[in-house]
């Protein structure tokens, strides 16, 4: 039995003993994902016993150094490790963009110093992080943002205002971009800053979305002072730091809502549209679409795990993430449209236990974000041309 | 397994490219067709593919191949599809080595996997009647005569049929139309009595032939696996077959990107470069990101054929479906933004269309696959 073989079976037994049954079952609400924080609840001794379990064992973020409370897996390993939990629909047991944003760039870019302070508190569920980068005036033109930091002394001064700040209500700190050279070239005097929400001068007013749900805030900065050792990487090179960030955001949300777990799409349906005689959905056209989404769903999968492979064989495109940022989130909003249709007038009732609230048209809504945050599909299909078929003057 | 080539198989890649630019670039399908060529491939090609080993990829080394899987037979075939080369390497070394591999007793393996091997024999497989590939709807018949068999009916888009040295035919010894019980592989010599051969002149210029059957008399030895047991067989070989043509479809999907693109650089219209136009850019960077994706869900297919075959029809369903949509719209796109030019014979993307038609019809298209994945999950 090869090492990797010993492994997966160790692995599996592993999970098997420890993965509580509750945490099996797909991710139905919001209270089913951990966040971690400062002002964390579990909603579930299982949720609990899951997440305490697997920290101790540095499976919150596998592929990290152990040093952070990662598990220190190779990249092989940590194949190995999603899928024996994939096989057996294991949650994940902490979502954080400390692990899927921060941490990777903190990793390439951040101090000694700053790995050890910032990275174990992600590792172990106890700092949640935000991101700073959108503002009213520079959406897809990220950089001409005009949040600005001034020195004074030891500190940055900042002041200005962030918008689509995600759960920046529920953060405990933020990695936000700031201008520090207001008289350079805008990608030139942006510097990427780490800060307490807690600070002085900061406030967060949720925005109410369509789906009725606030997942965004505004977020404003009044004077919030920052030691200037937080800042990470160079200052004004922080674009540098910002791009690389934005890889990995963008891998994040290609996978959002993929990795169907559970009944698939078309049995889903024929809960509400019913079934024929063949017990074939009793919608062909439907049925039809359907089919195709899952070889795209299917297809797509396939692609991410080849990017990660590409990128352990160092043959990845940097690039590559908004191709599939771009693919997944037209998926999944595919996927929504799709569940809707199935769900005919059922999924349309807003307030009613019978529609859980209205939980599958609010889903709905919120999968038509997917192709705005992290970038939308026209400014990703403006990278892809650019950078991976260098098309003139894209 | 990662989804990406060994060091071994990106040598045969680029020994596989290397072969094909040189010896048969579009040129030589052109050359075939033009001169209405009798036997519409180059048998000095074939014997060069032979001595590269590529005859005999999928044959065991014990019958003087290399013994190699789905993902090498891909790996040659996504070349094949760059050049659209004329070659009997799908019916020969991928459908009919594969048929007699799984199928074959030894004295059957003996007899053609080693001239397969060399070169020396042209062999195919016959499975689709009608209009659409249903594999299950099989009408062709073979009764019991004798110590034997005697087949009537007719097979159409037998790939390579007008110069195959042998034929591998599903027919049904029992059972109905629709039903997988009841199939069985023949193996028959198309010289035998009975067999009459058409050649069929196609739109993308390649071999294919119709092939009727009227009261061919076969011995019971010519019986490949086990009689009315041939369903899985079939299956097993049109999995492979579909998995190789969707590799052919990923090749020739990215030549006409390739070509398209770099048409996009140097085209010039209302005093620039069309490439600049952001509505040819948008859609040709969603084209790439199909073509990559279609790249990643049929080695996915290969790599799970050759591990574990029983269980790769979700996967192979994936691919074929995948990268025939993909085709389809990278030698649309191919041509109309090649404009008028794409629309010429002169020009090679209408010859890059044409041979994507046929690859979707093959073993399936997308329609077919979409249908089976939906089929499996009982919805």
């Amino acid at each position: 039995m090869s090492d990797l073989d010993q492994f997966r079976s160790e692995t599996r037994a592993w999970l098997e003993a420890n993965c509580p049954p509750e945490m099996r079952k797909p991710v139905a609400t919001d209270d089913d994902v951990f966040w971690g924080g400062r002002n964390t609840k579990f909603s579930s001794e299982a949720q609990k016993v899951w997440f305490e379990r697997m920290r101790d064992k540095g499976w919150t973020v596998p592929d990290w150094p152990t040093q952070y409370g990662g598990g220190g897996l190779d990249p092989a390993e940590a194949k190995v490790l999603r899928e024996e939990m994939a096989a057996i629909n294991a949650r994940p047991p902490l979502s954080s963009f400390g692990i899927w944003m921060l941490g990777p760039a903190l990793l390439k870019y951040g101090t000694d110093a700053q790995k050890a302070e910032h990275l174990p508190k992600i590792t172990a569920g106890l700092i949640r992080w935000c991101q700073g980068y959108s503002e009213p005036n520079a959406g897809s033109d990220l950089a001409s943002l005009q949040t600005r930091a001034e020195s004074d002394g030891d500190d940055f001064v900042i002041t200005g205002q962030k918008i689509w700040t995600s759960y920046a209500n529920y953060a405990d700190w933020i990695f936000c971009l700031v201008r520090t050279d207001p008289t350079a070239k805008k990608h030139d005097g942006i510097s990427f800053i780490l800060f307490d929400m807690a600070s002085k001068g900061v406030s967060t007013k949720p925005i109410l979305l369509i789906s009725g749900k606030s997942p965004f805030c505004e977020t404003f900065f009044d004077g919030v002072r920052v030691p200037k050792s937080h800042v990470v990487g160079t200052v004004n090179r922080g674009w540098d730091v910002a791009k690389y960030l934005l890889q990995h955001e963008r891998a994040m949300i290609s996978g959002m809502g993929g990795r169907s777990a559970g009944r698939p799409l078309g049995q889903v349906a024929a809960t509400t549209v019913g079934s024929d005689a063949q017990g074939k959905l009793d919608d062909p056209i439907l049925r039809g679409e359907i089919a195709r989404f899952e070889v795209d769903e299917a297809a797509l999968a396939c692609a991410a795990e080849r990017a990660i492979d590409l990128a352990k064989a160092g043959q990845g495109h940097p690039a590559f993430s908004s191709a599939m940022k771009y693919y997944g989130t037209e998926l999944n909003k595919r996927r929504y449209e799709i569940l809707m249709s199935a769900g005919g007038i059922d999924a349309l009732e807003w307030e009613s236990p019978r529609s859980k609230e209205g939980a599958r048209a609010r889903d709905w809504l919120r999968t038509k974000a997917n192709s705005i945050e992290g970038g939308t599909s026209e400014v990703m299909l403006g990278i892809v041309a650019k950078r991976i078929l260098d098309l003139p003057g894209a | 397994m990662p989804l990406v080539l060994t060091e071994e198989q990106s040598l045969l890649r680029d020994s596989a490219r290397g072969f094909i630019n040189e010896k048969a670039p579009i040129a030589h399908l052109r050359k075939m067709r033009d001169e209405r060529d009798a036997t519409g491939f180059s048998r000095d090609l074939w014997k060069g593919f032979a001595e590269m080993g590529f005859a005999g990829l999928l044959v065991p080394e014990s019958f003087g191949g290399s013994g190699l899987g789905a993902v090498e037979a891909g790996i040659v075939l996504e070349e094949i599809g760059r050049n659209l080369m004329p070659s009997p390497f799908l019916s020969t070394a991928v459908l009919a080595a594969s048929a007699l591999v799984r199928g074959g007793n030894a004295e059957q393996q003996a007899a053609y996997l080693p001239k397969i091997a060399d070169g020396s024999l042209i062999a195919t497989f016959a499975v689709d009647e009608g209009a659409k590939h249903k594999p299950l709807s099989i009408a062709m018949q073979a009764v019991r005569a004798g110590n034997g068999f005697k087949l009537n009916g007719a097979k159409a888009l037998v790939v390579d049929g007008h110069v195959a040295d042998l034929l591998i035919v599903a027919a049904r010894t029992s059972g109905n139309a629709g039903e997988r019980g009841g199939l069985t592989l023949f193996l028959v010599d198309p010289k035998a009595k009975g067999v009459s051969v058409e050649r069929t002149v196609m739109v993308d210029a390649h071999n294919a032939a119709r092939i009727t059957f009227d009261n061919v008399e076969v011995s019971a030895d010519a019986v490949l696996g086990e009689v009315d047991q041939g369903g899985e067989l079939l299956d097993a070989v049109l999995n492979i077959g579909r998995g190789a043509v969707a590799s052919e479809m990923v090749g020739l999907s990215e030549e006409v990107f390739n070509r398209t693109v770099t048409y996009l650089k140097e085209r010039k219209q209302f005093g620039k470069l069309i490439g600049e136009f952001q509505a040819l850019q948008h859609r040709a960077a969603t084209l790439y990101i199909d073509i990559e994706i279609s790249r990643a869900a049929t080695l996915k297919a290969l790599q799970t054929l050759d591990q574990d075959a029983a269980k790769a029809d979700h996967a192979v369903s994936v691919a074929k479906a995948h990268a025939g949509t993909t085709a389809t719209r990278a030698v649309q796109e191919g041509v109309q933004m090649h404009g008028g030019m794409g629309m010429t014979d002169q020009f090679d993307i209408g010859l890059f269309m044409k041979r994507a038609r046929v690859c979707q019809e093959l073993f399936g298209d997308d329609n077919f696959h979409a249908e089976r994945l939906a089929e499996a999950r009982q919805y």
